[in-house]
């Protein structure tokens, strides 16, 4: 079973969805919607993102191909991506095989795990949770799109990943799939899409920024720069995680999903850095600027995510005092 | 002409873990034996993993001169 379209927050998602649900095909009054921007153009972007991946129970299927939709689409990720291309600025002389961590360690930004490690509340995590149940629950999803994308190596090297990101062939080792047990030990609701109406605008962005990758060919190279980012800071995070929740007395399978993560990521940040992006980068070199582009979005998405996260808890300066106190130590 | 690609089951990966390819019995220095459980797996190479014989990204916050060659 599919999701149901979520609530709108502005005149773009109230005209879009509400001619969605309709099963008309005639979108011209969602086209004459005027430019749009934050929640509202975020959420319009990711509700037509998703046609592409499961859909909506209240959506015909066939609009997932609509040519008027398709337009709308294309002028929401133009946005997108010049507001993310403003943000990057290209790292000089640098490898991305040689200098990658090196690189991702400089510009790492806040992080949440820090937070739920030390001093996160019960309901805090509950919250940390939801909210990231929209990227969690289609893990690896987003890059997959990229596959049939590439020359004969980097395919390889990012399905040898992808293999274990979706279990190995073993259905109970998917990842996205360990996840939903994971919401469902601590009593939420772990249907596919079931929390979007609570999630600030960073996680529509960070979706979004996904799949903009993920289904433009032309972008492959930061489809697999953000894979790369997206790794590499996910092992020791994971670790953090599992102590946090270890230190609430949270279930043990959504303890397991962190603790999955801290070794298989460990893996996947070598070969998606070594593997993956060093073959795309032999074969196609020109694609250099792009994997940076990729893994900058990466983190700096992140990095907004999280700060959004601990200021909504009031949480950001008690995370930085303990951070500069650990290094003097 | 289709190149045959160097793929090797063992990879050094400089300044971190062992990975490697296949299915392994990994014996750490207690004698205890760990079986691999995934396609590729990271060996730790820096002695200081949490998940000790394997991987988990520790090597990163070492100082070079503690990270594996």
């Amino acid at each position: 079973m599919a999701m149901q379209i979520p609530q709108a927050r502005g005149p773009l998602t109230e005209a879009l969805f509400g001619a969605l649900r309709s099963g008309s095909d005639d979108f011209y009054p969602v086209l004459a919607v005027g430019p749009v921007e934050g929640e509202d153009a975020a959420l319009a972007l990711w509700v037509l993102y998703e046609l592409h991946y499961r859909g909506f129970d209240d959506v015909s299927d066939e609009m997932e191909w609509d040519p008027q939709l398709l337009r709308l689409r294309v002028a929401l990720e133009r946005d997108l991506e010049q507001r993310l291309r403003e943000r990057f600025t290209s790292p000089q002389g640098l490898s991305v095989v040689e200098d990658f961590f090196d690189w991702v360690a400089e510009h790492d930004g806040a992080s949440v795990a820090d937070h739920v490690q030390r001093a996160a509340d019960r309901d805090q995590v509950l919250e940390l949770l939801r909210v990231r149940s929209i990227y969690h629950l289609k893990e690896s999803d987003p890059v997959a799109w990229v596959v049939p994308r590439l020359g004969v190596r980097a395919k390889a090297a990012l399905t040898e990943l992808q293999y274990d990101e979706y279990g190995n062939g073993d259905p109970n080792r998917l990842h996205h799939h360990l996840y939903a047990r994971g919401l469902e030990a601590c009593g939420l609701e772990a249907a596919y899409g079931a929390h979007l109406d609570e999630v600030p605008l960073e996680v529509l962005e960070q979706n979004n920024a996904m799949s903009l990758f993920g289904l433009h060919r032309r972008l492959r190279g930061a489809a697999l720069g953000h894979l790369a980012a997206f790794e590499a800071t996910s092992s020791m995070p994971s670790r953090r995680m599992v102590q946090g929740l270890e230190r609430l007395g949270l279930p043990a399978e959504i303890v397991e999903y962190y603790a999955e993560h801290v070794e298989a990521d460990a893996v996947h940040e070598q070969l998606a850095v070594r593997a993956i992006c060093g073959a795309l980068l032999d074969e196609e070199p020109e694609l250099a600027d792009d994997v940076w582009f990729g893994a900058f979005t990466c983190l700096d998405l992140e990095d907004r995510f999280a700060r959004t996260m601990l200021d909504h808890w009031g949480a950001d300066r008690l995370g930085a005092g303990e951070d500069r106190r650990e290094e003097v130590a | 002409m289709s190149a045959a690609f160097e793929h090797p089951d063992v990879v050094l990966c400089p300044g971190g873990p062992m990975l490697l390819r296949g299915d392994h019995v990994v014996e750490d220095a207690d004698g205890v034996r760990h079986r691999t459980t995934r396609a590729v797996t990271a060996v730790c190479r820096c002695d200081k993993s949490a998940s000790f014989p394997w991987c988990d990204g520790t090597h990163k916050v070492l100082p070079d001169r503690l990270r594996p060659a």
